[in-house]
C-alpha cells in the first residue's frame, strides 16, 4: 500500500518537473489571415509580406518602432548637412547577411539605387524620389544627397520597401529572403505556414525566441477555434471581431486593441457629377453616424475619424465634431446644392468586411437623405482596375493602410480626382519642412482643409485586435506600420 | 470492350483539348491585371509596367496560348506570378493534401452509405427503413462547414484529441499527418455518404420490382441471396456514377472545409490565385481537375462494362 502511495507521489512529481522543463517556451504560432505571395518586401505591396519579414529578417537604414517613431537600424547614427540636403550614414560593423555574405555600404548603394532605377518593381518607388545620388565613402560611411530637403527622409528609409537586401541574393528573395536581422528564414510551405528561425549570427541584440511559425488561418471562425485549442498561441491582427468577448473574460488570453494607420474612408470621384459639388460631399459626410457605422460593421472597435490622419500621431487634431452626424443639416445642404429629393448614384465595394458591411449601412443612412446608393461588390483586382485606375465609380469604401500617406490627396491623377492648389501648397511646405513644431502647424492645417472640403467622408480608424496567450510578452500593441516584430517578444514564466 | 474503350478515350482527349481553349479564353476575359494587383496603390505606373515585362504579360495573346499549351503537353505548367515558383510544384505540394483527404472521404463515405442504403431498401415500408432514410435526409440537408465546426468544437477545442486545423506536411510524420485529416474527412464524408445511401436505395428498390427478381425469388432464392446476388449487381450502375462524380468534387469543390481546418489544398490554392489573378496557377490548376474530371468519367465508363457485360459489345 504503502509502495503504491509513493509510485503515484514519484509520477506526479515527474509530471510537474516534465511541465517545469516545457514552460520555459521559446518557440511561438502566429496566426495571420493572408498569404504573402511572397517574401521580398522591396517587390511587392502586400501588408502580409512585411508582417513576416520586418525587422525580424530585413533591416533598413533605419527602422520604424512600436509609436511610429524613427529608430537607427544597421545606420547606427547619421549626420546631415547644414542645408539638410545630405545625409552621412555610419554603418554598424560586422553585419552579415543570413548566407554568411558581409555587409557593407556597397550593399546599401546597391539597394537604393535598385528601389529607384528604371527596372524597378518597387512598390513604393515614391519613398526614393527625393534621392539625387548615392556615394560609398568608405566600407562602412553610405552619403545619400538628396534632390530637396525632405523632412520625411528618414521616416522613408525605416519602411519595409527601402530595406537593405545583398547583390548575391537579391534576386531569389521572394522565395529564400536573406536579410541582416535576428531571425532567419527557415520554411515555406505554400497555403499553410512559413517558419523564421533564431540567427546565431546577429550583429545586435539577440532575439528570445528560437522560432516562430506563422500559420496561414484566414476563417475567422478556425481563427478562434485555432486559438482556443492551442494550435496558435498569438493573433496579433485578429479578424473575428465578433468572438473578442469571449477572450476578454477568458483569463487563459489578452486581448490588446491598438491603433494602426489605417484611414477607412467613403471615397468619392470628385470631378464626376453631383460629387464634383462640395455641398453634395459635406451632406454625405453630415449623413453619416460614425458610431452606429464602427458598432454595426466593427463590433464597436474603431476610433471615429474626421479628417485623413492617425488619431495617435502627435499632430493629430479631432475633427469629429466639425464632421458630425446631423441628418437634418444633410438634408439642408442637399437642398442647398440643388438636390432636395436627392439622386441616385453607386456604391462599389472592396471584399473586407469593413467594406461590406460597412457599406450596407452608409447606403442605409445615404437613403434619409434621399440618396439612393446602389451597392456594387467587387473584388480587389477589379476595385484597382475600376475604381483605383480607371476612376469608373462614384463612391467606394476602403481603408488607406499605409503610414504617413497624408499626401495622397495632393497627388495628381489619384482616384479621389481631388484637385485643392492649396492643399497641393500644404504637401509641398511638409515635405521640405524638417522642424518638429512647424510640421505640426502643417500637418494641421491640412486635416483642416480636409475635413472642410470633404474630397473624402472619413470614416474611422482600423483598429489593431490582437489576441494572445496571456503569457506571452513583446508583441506590439499598436500598428505604426504592418508588422510583427518578434525581436524581443518572449515567454513569461 | 477495345472499342468502346478506345472511343471513350479519344473524346477524352478532344473534350481536354476544348477545354484548355475554352479556360484559357474566359481567364483572359475577367478584369484585373496582376501586377498592379501586387504592387498596390502607391506603386508608379512604370514600376507596374517594369513588373508586367518580368511577367511576360505584354506579349500577344495568341503567342501566350500556344506557348502554355505547348507547356502543358511537354508537362511544364509555367510559373506562378504570385508565388514565382514553378505552377507543377505549388500543385503537388497541394494534391499531397487534397488527393489522401478525397481518398478517406471517399472510402469513409462508401462504407457508411451502401450499408445503410442495402438496409433501408431491404426494410422498406418498416420503421427501421424509413428511420434509415430520415437521418440520411437530415445529413443532406446539414451544411458540411458547419458540421465541421461542430466536429472542431467537440474534438479540438473542448477534447483536444486532435488539432483544430491545419496540415503539418507528410514531412512531418504520417501520423500527425493523417490526424490532422480525420476531422476534416468526416465532414466531407457524411454529408456524401446521405446522398451516396439514398441513391442506393432508389437504385435497389427499382430493380427489386423488376420480373427477372420475381423470378429469381420464384425459384427459390432467399430474400438475401436474391437482394446481393442479383439486385445490387445491377443497381451499381447508377452508385458509380455518383461515386465518380464525389470524387471530383472532394478533389476541388471542398474550399469550405479547407477554409474551416486551413488545410493547404487544391480548393484554397484555386481561390487564392482567382484573387490575385495568378492566372496561370487558375489555369494550371482548372485543366488538372478537368483531366481529372474526365479520367475518372472515362474510369466510370469503364467499369460500367464490368458490372454489365452488355456494355462491352457496344461500340
Amino acid at each position: 500500500m504503502k509502495s503504491w502511495k509513493l509510485a503515484i507521489a514519484g509520477v506526479a512529481i515527474s509530471l510537474v518537473m516534465s511541465s517545469a522543463s516545457f514552460a520555459a517556451k521559446t518557440n511561438l504560432v502566429l496566426g495571420i489571415v493572408l498569404e504573402p505571395p511572397h517574401l521580398d518586401p522591396t517587390a511587392g505591396a502586400a501588408a502580409a509580406i512585411d508582417e513576416i519579414v520586418y525587422a525580424n529578417i530585413f533591416e533598413g537604414l533605419t527602422r520604424i518602432g512600436p509609436k511610429g517613431n524613427v529608430l537607427p537600424a544597421l545606420a547606427e547614427s547619421w549626420t546631415q548637412s547644414d542645408d539638410g540636403k545630405v545625409y552621412t550614414f555610419k554603418l554598424h560593423k560586422d553585419v552579415k547577411f543570413h548566407d554568411g555574405t558581409a555587409f557593407d555600404a556597397d550593399d546599401v548603394k546597391f539597394s537604393l539605387d535598385r528601389a529607384r532605377g528604371d527596372k524597378s518593381t518597387n512598390a513604393q518607388k515614391g519613398l526614393f524620389s527625393a534621392i539625387d545620388t548615392v556615394n560609398v565613402v568608405d566600407p562602412l560611411t553610405v552619403k545619400v544627397a538628396l534632390k530637396q530637403p525632405s523632412g520625411d527622409f528618414l521616416y522613408n528609409m525605416g519602411w519595409g520597401d527601402a530595406v537593405i537586401v545583398a547583390p548575391e541574393s537579391a534576386g531569389t528573395n521572394k522565395d529564400k529572403p536573406v536579410g541582416t536581422g535576428p531571425f532567419k528564414f527557415d520554411s515555406w510551405a505554400k497555403g499553410s505556414q512559413i517558419v523564421i528561425a533564431k540567427n546565431a549570427d546577429y550583429w545586435g541584440k539577440p532575439a528570445l525566441l528560437d522560432k516562430a511559425t506563422f500559420r496561414v488561418i484566414p476563417d475567422p471562425a478556425a481563427a478562434t477555434a485555432a486559438l482556443l485549442a492551442g494550435d496558435v498561441q498569438a493573433f496579433p491582427v485578429f479578424p473575428s471581431y465578433e468572438t473578442i468577448p469571449q477572450f476578454q473574460v477568458d483569463p487563459r488570453f489578452k486581448v490588446v486593441i491598438g491603433t494602426t494607420e489605417g484611414e477607412t474612408v467613403l471615397g468619392m470621384n470628385n470631378k464626376k457629377p453631383p460629387f464634383d459639388n462640395p455641398k453634395v460631399r459635406q451632406a454625405i459626410t453630415h449623413a453619416i453616424d460614425r458610431k452606429s457605422l464602427i458598432d454595426g460593421a466593427m463590433f464597436g472597435f474603431g476610433t471615429p475619424i474626421g479628417s485623413f490622419f492617425p488619431p495617435h500621431h502627435p499632430a493629430y487634431v479631432d475633427l469629429t465634431a466639425e464632421t458630425a452626424y446631423d441628418p437634418e443639416l444633410a438634408k439642408k445642404l442637399m437642398a442647398e446644392a440643388g438636390h432636395p429629393d436627392g439622386f441616385k448614384t453607386t456604391l462599389k465595394l472592396p471584399p473586407p468586411t469593413y467594406a461590406r458591411r460597412g457599406g450596407e449601412i452608409i447606403a442605409a443612412e445615404l437613403r434619409e437623405i434621399g440618396i439612393d446608393a446602389e451597392i456594387i461588390p467587387v473584388e480587389w483586382a477589379q476595385w484597382l482596375d475600376q475604381v483605383f485606375k480607371n476612376k469608373d465609380y462614384a463612391m467606394t469604401i476602403v481603408s488607406h493602410t499605409e503610414p504617413n500617406d497624408l499626401n495622397i490627396f495632393s497627388r495628381d491623377d489619384y482616384y479621389f480626382n481631388y484637385d485643392s492648389t492649396a492643399f497641393k501648397e500644404l504637401i509641398k511646405q511638409i515635405d521640405v519642412t524638417s522642424d518638429g513644431a512647424e510640421r505640426t502647424e502643417l500637418y494641421q492645417q491640412a486635416q483642416k482643409l480636409l475635413a472642410k472640403d470633404v474630397p473624402a467622408a472619413f470614416l474611422f480608424q482600423l483598429p489593431k485586435t490582437g489576441v494572445w496567450d496571456a503569457k506571452i510578452e513583446g508583441l506590439w500593441e499598436n500598428g505604426p506600420i504592418q508588422a510583427n516584430d518578434l525581436t524581443s517578444v518572449k515567454w513569461l514564466d | 470492350m477495345l472499342t468502346y474503350a478506345t472511343k471513350r478515350a479519344l473524346i477524352a482527349i478532344l473534350t481536354l483539348l476544348a477545354a484548355s481553349l475554352v479556360v484559357f479564353a474566359m481567364l483572359e476575359i475577367v478584369p484585373g491585371d496582376p501586377a498592379r494587383l501586387m504592387l498596390g496603390m502607391n506603386a508608379t505606373e512604370d514600376a507596374v509596367h517594369n513588373l508586367q515585362e518580368q511577367m511576360g504579360l505584354n506579349q500577344p495573346l495568341a503567342i501566350r496560348y500556344f506557348s502554355w499549351l505547348g507547356g502543358l503537353l511537354t508537362g511544364d505548367l509555367g510559373k506562378s506570378y504570385t508565388y514565382s515558383v514553378p505552377v507543377f510544384d505549388l500543385i503537388k505540394e497541394r494534391v499531397a493534401v487534397s488527393l489522401p483527404l478525397a481518398v478517406i472521404s471517399l472510402a469513409l463515405s462508401t462504407l457508411i452509405a451502401l450499408p445503410v442504403g442495402i438496409f433501408a431498401a431491404s426494410k422498406r415500408g418498416k420503421f427501421s427503413g424509413t428511420l434509415a432514410m430520415g437521418v440520411a435526409q437530415v445529413g443532406v440537408a446539414i451544411p458540411n462547414f458547419w458540421f465541421a465546426l461542430l466536429l472542431v468544437y467537440l474534438f479540438a477545442v473542448t477534447l483536444r484529441l486532435v488539432p483544430a486545423g491545419g496540415f503539418p506536411g507528410w514531412g512531418a510524420g504520417f501520423g500527425v499527418s493523417l490526424k490532422s485529416l480525420i476531422l476534416p474527412s468526416i465532414a466531407l464524408a457524411l454529408p456524401q455518404a446521405a446522398i451516396l445511401a439514398r441513391v442506393t436505395r432508389s437504385a435497389l428498390l427499382e430493380v427489386l420490382g423488376e420480373d427477372y427478381i420475381r423470378t429469381a425469388r420464384a425459384k427459390g432464392l432467399s430474400r438475401r441471396q436474391v437482394l446481393y446476388r442479383h439486385a445490387l449487381r445491377n443497381a451499381l450502375i447508377p452508385v458509380l456514377t455518383i461515386l465518380g462524380l464525389q470524387f471530383a468534387f472532394l478533389l476541388a469543390g471542398t474550399i469550405i472545409i479547407e477554409n474551416v481546418f486551413y488545410l493547404p489544398g487544391l480548393g484554397r490554392l484555386v481561390f487564392q490565385a482567382i484573387t490575385q489573378r495568378d492566372l496561370i496557377v487558375v489555369e494550371g490548376v482548372v485543366m488538372l481537375l478537368i483531366a481529372t474530371l474526365i479520367l475518372v468519367n472515362l474510369l466510370v465508363d469503364l467499369s460500367y462494362a464490368i458490372v454489365d457485360p452488355r456494355l462491352r459489345g457496344r461500340s
